[in-house]
């Protein structure tokens, strides 16, 4: 059984590289009895997200009013 | 690319006048914190925004409203900052980068027990909608100041991968660093930015 920390590298790595089959398997089953990690994992693609976000100019200087600039890059 | 005729002059004039003065200084200052993150350097980072602008206003005319502007511009700030950072000397070795190694050990302690387990107050909670939060000013503020606490070396690593899109393989090269090394300077940064933004954003109490 892969440890969380472990697997919190095993989720930063698959946003870098195709993970190999027995990394996958032990992270699959991790995240089926770790919400822990679940929410890690999700957190990855959301960090992914809001930095590409800012990366297009969305963080705003004059507030909330405005639109957001165009579609979000999706990973 | 500064305007090299009078014409180009005359368009950037027109450029201003139609984006209008207040948020053209809106826009620039949102840039400066952008490259600056990154080029780590004031004056450079003005420079690289101050050409950015120059280059966008000669075709301001062309665009519907800021918005969109604000997108192309930032898509030529970021075309800058790489060209910056891709020329020799420029990046410097991970190696000679300060402040990351020595508090990460006593950083994972304070996620992980001995087993690698999270420890209670540190294992991740759901965040709430990201999208709704990117329309929301204070979220960037925070962003930001988390990433400006990143340590040097994984900061610039994480940039280079998520604002520039490097690949992997280039930032090794750019850094001098094996990939295996680049994986954990990335998951170095993404574990701390993770916590930083969970303190700061995503906790139930601060919502």
């Amino acid at each position: 059984m892969l440890s969380c920390e472990r697997v919190t590298e095993l989720c930063s790595q698959e946003l870098e590289r195709r993970l190999r089959l027995p990394e996958r398997a032990g992270l699959t089953t991790h995240l089926l009895m770790c919400s822990g990690c679940r929410n890690f994992r999700r957190q990855m693609r959301v960090l992914r997200e809001v930095a590409r976000g800012y990366a297009v100019g969305r963080a705003s200087a004059e507030g909330t009013n405005d639109p957001p600039a165009g579609p979000a890059i999706r990973p | 690319m500064r305007p090299n005729s009078s014409a180009d002059a005359e368009q950037a004039i027109e450029g201003v006048a139609q984006i209008g003065v207040a948020a053209l200084a809106g826009l620039r200052t949102d840039m400066l914190r952008f490259a600056q993150l990154q080029v780590r350097n004031t004056e450079v980072a003005e420079d690289l925004v101050q050409e950015s602008i120059e280059a966008a206003l000669r075709h301001a005319g062309s665009f519907a409203g800021n918005s969109t502007l604000k997108t192309w511009v930032f898509s030529i700030l970021r075309n800058r900052v790489i060209d910056y950072l891709r020329q020799a000397d420029r990046t410097v070795a991970a190696s000679t980068l300060v402040g990351d190694g020595e508090d990460w050990q006593e950083r994972t302690e304070h996620l992980f027990n001995a087993h690698g387990a999270w420890l209670s107050d540190a294992r991740p909670v759901s965040w709430p909608d990201p999208e709704e939060a990117m329309r929301n000013r204070q979220f960037w503020i925070v962003f930001e100041a988390c990433l400006d606490h990143l340590p040097d070396a994984s900061g610039r690593a994480f940039m280079m991968r998520e604002f520039l899109g490097f690949e992997t393989a280039e930032i090794c090269i750019q850094l001098k660093i094996t990939t295996t090394n680049c994986h954990v300077l990335l998951h170095r940064a993404r574990l701390k930015l993770r916590g930083c933004m969970q303190s700061g954003w995503g906790a139930p109490e601060l919502r």
